[in-house]
Parts: C-alpha cells; structure tokens; sequence
C-alpha cells in the first residue's frame, strides 16, 4: 500500500512538474464554457442590408426604417442598380437585399399591390432562412397595420414555448458537450501520451522490474488524471450554474455517478491506445483523430446526431462520449432520474468492460 | 545550405510511418466525412401532433406541415403530457398543440392560437425549427385568408408581394457552405500542428542540439522547417478541390489562382505560429496541448458554424486576430461569390500581417542556445 502511494505520488510529480500543460488543463475547459455559453450563437442580429430603391416614397420609407429598427437589421446602404446590391454581396458589405419596385407607394394605391424581392446571401443557408423570415415579418407586420381591418381575423396565431431552456442558451446544449470532450481529452489523450512517453524514454522497462504489480503500476499512472478529471468537472458544473445559469435540474449525485463512470471509460481508452502505440506521436495522432474528432462531430455535442445518414449515426454508436452527453442532458438539462439514462449507462459500462479487458490482455509485462 | 536542409526535413517526414500517409488521408477524411456529419441542415424534424379538434382544418395543417419536407409527423398524441414523454425519450422534436375549437374560430372569423413547445435543450436546433414551423403557418395564413375573404383580392386593399430569392447557394445546401470552410479546417490543423510538433520532436530525439551547433542560421533554419509544410499544405488543398469537385459538385466561381495565392499567404501564417509555440515548448505533451488550446479557441471563433456576426462585441473583437476567420470569409466568398483581389484585400492585408508577425516572433524566439 505504501508503495502504491509512493507510486502515486511519483506520478502527480510528473504532471504538475510541466506547469504550463497543467495550467491549459485547466482553463480549457474554463475559456470553452464561457466562450461556448456567450459568444456562439445562431441568432439573428444586426445583419447588414442593402437597399435598392429608385423612388423614395411614404411607403417605402416606413418600411425601410421599421428594417432599420428592428434589432435583427441595419440598413447600411441605400443601392440605386442592382450592380451595386452584386458588390454589396461581394465585399460581404451586406447580407440581405431588399428591392423594392419602382413608383411602390403608387402602386400600393392604385392597383392594390406592390412588390418588395428579398435577396439573401445564401452561403449560410440556415441564415439565409432566418434572415427572409424575419425581414417577411416585418414587412407583413407593416402591411397588416395599413390594411383595412377586414382582413383582422381568422388568423392561427403560433405560440411558442420553448421547453427546457426558455432563452434558447447555446450553453445548455454546450455544457454537457464540454464535459464530454474534456473528460477524453484529460483522460484519453493525455494518459496514452503520458504512458507511451515513459515507453519511449526506457523508463517503462525500470517500471516493470520494480516489484510491483503491473496492475498496481497502471492504477498509479492513471489516478493523477481522475484527479483533474474530478476538478475539472468541479470547474464546469460551477462556471454552468453560476456564470451561465444553466441550472442542475435532475439530482447532482447521479450526475456525479454517471461522470465517473464516463471517466473510467476515457481512462480504459487511454490505457488502449497506450498499449497499441510505442512512439508519443502516434498516441497523439490516434487520440487526436480517433478521439476527439468523433467526440466533436459525432457526439451531438454541436450537431444533431439525428440528422445525420444513417452510417454516421451508426458509427456514433461506438462515441462514449455520444451516451455520455446524452445521459447528462436528461439528468441535468431536463431534470429526469437515473432511471431515464439506464440505457445511457449500461452502454458505458459495457464499453468500459470491454476495453478493460482488452488492454490489460493487451499490456505487455515483460519487455521486447 | 537550405537544399541540405530540406533534404532533411523531407527525409525526417517520408521515413516517419504515418505522416505520409496522414497528408493525403486526413484531407480525404475529413471532406468525406465532415459535411455529413457537420451539418446543421434541418430536415426531418420530428412532430408530435395534439388535436384537439379533430376537424377538418385542423387535419388540413397538420397534413401541410408534413408534407413539407422539414417535418416527419412521429405520432399523435391525445394530451400534452403524453407528447411531453416522446420529448422526453427523444422521438419527437417539437410539438404542435392545435386548441379545441379550432375549426370554429377560423370559419367565425376569429384569431385561434397554436401552441409550438420545441426541445430548446439544442437552442439553434429549436429555433431552426421553429423558424420553419412558423413560416409554413404564414402560408397556411395566406391561403386560408384568400378563402376567408375572397372579396379581398378584388376590394382596394393593399397587398405587399414579398419574393424571396437566395443568391449564391439556391438550393441552401449546408454542404456548399461547409466545404470551402473544411478546407481552412486542413489547412489549420496539418500546417499548424505539424510544425509545432516538429522542432519538439528535435529537441526531445536530441538532434536539435546538434543542429544548434552547427553554423546554420536562424532564418535559414526557419525556413527549412516552414517550406515542407508549405507544400504539405499545397499537396491538401488540391486534394480539397479534387474531393469537392468530385464529391460535391462544387467548383470555385472564382479563380483558383487567387485561392492559392490565399492559402500560401495563410499556411505560412499559421506554421510561423505552429513553430514559435514548438520554440517555447519542451516537451512533446506540452506542445500538443498548447496548440491544442489554441486550435479550439480559433477553430469556435472562426464562422465556421456559427455567424461572426451573431456573436458580441467582444468576441468579435478577438475574432479580428483570429487567421481562421479571415481565411474562411476569403474561402466563401470565392468559392460561391467569385471575390476578387480587390474585394478580398482587407483580409489579404490582415493575413499578410499575421504572417509576418508570426514568422518574426519565430525567429526571434528560436534560440540557439539551451
């Protein structure tokens, strides 16, 4: 026992040593929770518009300026051929251009009718979409006050209640999502690199003649990272609550259970790769594309697994991080017990098993 | 002496085992498989109906919302707690709650409220969502109003005729606008992490004392380790072309020369930077981590999913340093606008700066001594 502590203690050595990588560690997940929860966004707000029109009237006028108002827009530019709406579009000047006919307020007048064209910078199509929307609301907003009132009612008014997260914040999708890729990077990522490197520089082989176990050798090596693991969530959950206000609606202590196990799984892969790979880099490489990359794309972290094809759901399957993230939106974001996640957690504990038992079949006692 | 040099370096990266091998895979992976996964293209949003009228219109927009595209109707619930549970176990993504008396109010010419309760836990999926829920209502709203009130169209009333037209991406394929960013992704990671890699890889081998004492000079020694990954990065972004040309369709409606003139600008840029964090780093673990750290902080400020322009001032503020960004406006706009040099050259001046800064600060921190 004694000696497992001294191991132990050997191996926080080593990592607190290199202050720099410690201190990144650290404020990772720190600058990602703040930066996911304030500055990533989709929503609409103050995109540029462009506006080409030739005859100045009463109309055209209101409308342009309930534009300008709104909180979604600013007009930039007042465009007098469609050339200039084509540079506009160019030089990224504008986003959104509004034509409106010639002799508008006339026209609205006379016959009954005027015609107003949208034209959105497509690159962005989700963007573009919302940008058309809003600017159609607007525009309908304007002409239902103007209209007689004949055409009040008979109307389906949608409501909407947004259900879980009433602000529509990034951060309560981002937040399990950060735990997720954080959890692999300490755990996976950093364990297979840390063993692998007392691989390349020979220490390993003075490792396996000492008298300890080996099994001893690999729990000392890996509690260091369940350590910052454990601070690190501590960080999250803290910087979620209190700085982002994303509340913990389901019970704290299954939270707490199911990021240990989520924990365990990320240091068996770790311990996986570390057994494959003999040189620092090809860890780094293999947690690096093999890991983290699935973890961001796949997880549903940032996009929806469920629009995926079929494949790529398929293959997300096999991401901890997928069930992981999952189990901690229900328990936190909505609120429902451990009973809602037992898929979630037989999943994990399977896949801890399983990669359990591979490397430490796989671990190599004696040397080449 | 740079000859010497780069038979070197080129040696040191053919006889490593997989960095070959990774310069071709990781562009081919990553446009094969990023766009499909990497997608925020809403299609197939599931939609739990409560009816709670049952009549004929209300029958009339359910059937319109679905056969929309957008929306997949999961089931039919009878109360709201039930469709509350098909959130809950994610079959269903959003519910629609048609009122009773649905029907009545319409033909009474009466407003009637329909209530929307979308999965907010992934806020952009929820508005997306939302967004296309309520815009298929408005038309909805449109054709009943022409049946309301026929004598409309024909009275003085005034109508304004919105047409909408999406330039650029008319089809608003989400792929068309990931691509060209993908391919900035490639760049970044290869030119960037390969050579923060590289001069740590030399200092933990041992060689790069043996370097240190040879006359080689610093800018020369410098450019020895940024003209590999100069024509890695050429070698990756053909191969981006390739694959978005075969894959996707898609073709640059600008000039290919000034993409490249582009991309060269931007991979010095970014392996000066790759290398003065190899300067500063001793260990192998730590440079990976350090770029790492970085990587993220760009890549999440980069436009790449979401807008610049949606984020606060603040963020916008530290976007401007961030090379990514610049590179991702310029890979759009010629890609689907065809930009020029002219339209471009504020970012070209911005990128050019940073090359230069990065590269000074290389061989400035790079000491010979350690």
């Amino acid at each position: 026992m004694k000696q497992l502590l001294s191991f132990i203690r050997k191996e926080f050595h080593h990592i607190f040593r290199d202050k720099t990588t410690v201190m990144i560690l650290l404020l990772m997940p720190v600058i990602q929770i703040i930066l996911f929860g304030f500055a990533l966004s989709q929503e609409v707000k103050n995109t540029k518009v462009v506006v080409l029109v030739n005859t100045m009237d009463e109309a055209t006028q209101r409308i342009i300026s309930r534009v300008d108002a709104s909180e979604y827009f600013d007009v930039v530019q007042i465009a007098h051929n469609s050339d200039e709406i084509d540079l506009a579009f160019r030089d990224g000047n504008a986003k959104l251009a509004m034509v409106f006919e010639d002799h508008f307020s006339e026209n609205m007048k006379h016959t009954g009718k005027a015609h107003i064209q949208l034209i959105a910078d497509a690159t962005d199509p989700n963007a573009a979409t919302s940008f058309i929307f809003y600017a159609s609301n607007i525009i309908s907003n304007y002409q239902q006050e103007i209209s007689q009132p004949l055409s009040g009612g008979g109307m389906i008014v949608p409501e909407v209640k947004m259900l879980y997260n009433p602000q529509m914040k990034s951060a309560f999708n981002f937040v399990p999502g950060v735990l997720g890729m954080i959890m692999i990077l300490i755990c996976a990522m950093m364990t297979s690199i840390a063993i692998v490197r007392e691989k390349e520089m020979g220490t390993m082989e003075i490792l396996l003649v000492s008298p300890m176990k080996p099994i001893y050798t690999i729990l000392s090596k890996l509690s260091p990272y369940l350590v910052l693991s454990i601070i690190n969530f501590s960080t999250i959950m803290l910087l979620s609550v209190f700085i982002l206000k994303v509340p913990i609606a389901g019970s704290f202590i299954s939270l707490f259970l199911v990021s240990l196990l989520y924990i365990f799984v990320s240091l068996a892969l770790g311990l996986l790769i570390s057994t494959l790979t003999s040189s620092q880099l090809a860890a780094m490489m293999i947690s690096g594309m093999g890991l983290m990359i699935p973890v961001m794309l796949l997880s549903g972290m940032i996009f929806p697994v469920e629009n995926m094809p079929a494949f790529l759901r398929f293959v997300s399957n096999f991401v901890p991080a997928r069930w992981y993230i999952d189990a901690v939106k229900t328990i936190m974001i909505k609120g429902l017990g451990l009973s809602a996640v037992l898929k979630d957690v037989a999943v994990l504990i399977l896949m801890g098993t399983v990669l359990v038992s591979i490397s430490l079949k796989k671990f190599k006692v004696r040397l080449e | 002496m740079i000859k010497y040099l780069l038979k070197k370096e080129f040696k040191q990266i053919i006889r490593n085992p997989f960095l070959p091998k990774m310069i071709f895979m990781f562009p081919l992976m990553v446009l094969l498989v990023f766009p499909w996964a990497a997608s925020y293209e809403i299609k197939n949003l599931n939609l739990s109906v409560i009816d709670n009228d049952h009549s004929a219109y209300s029958r009339r927009i359910s059937q319109t919302i679905v056969s929309s595209n957008y929306f997949r109707l999961t089931n039919h619930s009878d109360s709201y707690n039930q469709a509350l549970k098909s959130i809950e176990n994610n079959q269903a993504d959003l519910i629609l709650e048609i009122p009773r008396n649905f029907e009545k109010s319409i033909i009474n010419h009466e407003n009637v409220k329909v209530m929307i309760s979308p999965n907010a836990v992934n806020g952009m999926k929820a508005s997306v969502g939302m967004t296309y829920l309520a815009s298929i209502i408005g038309e909805f709203n449109n054709s009943l109003s022409s049946e309301l009130y026929p004598e409309m169209a024909k009275s003085g009333s005034s109508i304004v005729e919105i047409d909408s037209q999406f330039r650029f991406n008319k089809s608003l394929n989400y792929q068309v606008f990931m691509v060209p960013a993908l391919m900035v992704m490639i760049l970044t990671l290869l030119c960037g992490f390969l050579p923060a890699v590289s001069i740590v890889f030399e200092k933990e081998l041992g060689t790069m004392e043996q370097m240190n004492v040879s006359p080689v000079p610093k800018l020369i020694f410098i450019l020895g380790k940024l003209i590999p990954f100069w024509i890695i990065g050429f070698i990756a972004i053909t191969i981006g072309f390739t694959v978005a040309w075969l894959d996707y369709g898609l073709i640059p409606v600008g000039h290919f020369v000034i993409i490249y003139a582009f991309a060269a600008i931007y991979i010095f840029a970014i392996s000066g930077m790759g290398l003065v964090i190899s300067n500063y780093a001793q260990t192998l673990q730590q440079a990976v981590f350090i770029v790492f750290f970085f990587m993220l902080l760009f890549i999440m400020l980069s436009g790449l999913y979401t807008p610049v322009d949606s984020m606060p001032d603040w963020a916008q503020w530290l976007a401007a340093f961030n090379p990514l960004k610049h590179l991702m406006i310029v890979m759009r706009s010629i890609y689907l606008k065809g930009s020029n040099f002219v339209q471009l050259s504020q970012e070209l001046f911005t990128l050019l700066g940073f090359a230069v800064a990065f590269n000074a600060m290389a061989v400035l921190s790079y000491k010979k001594t350690n």
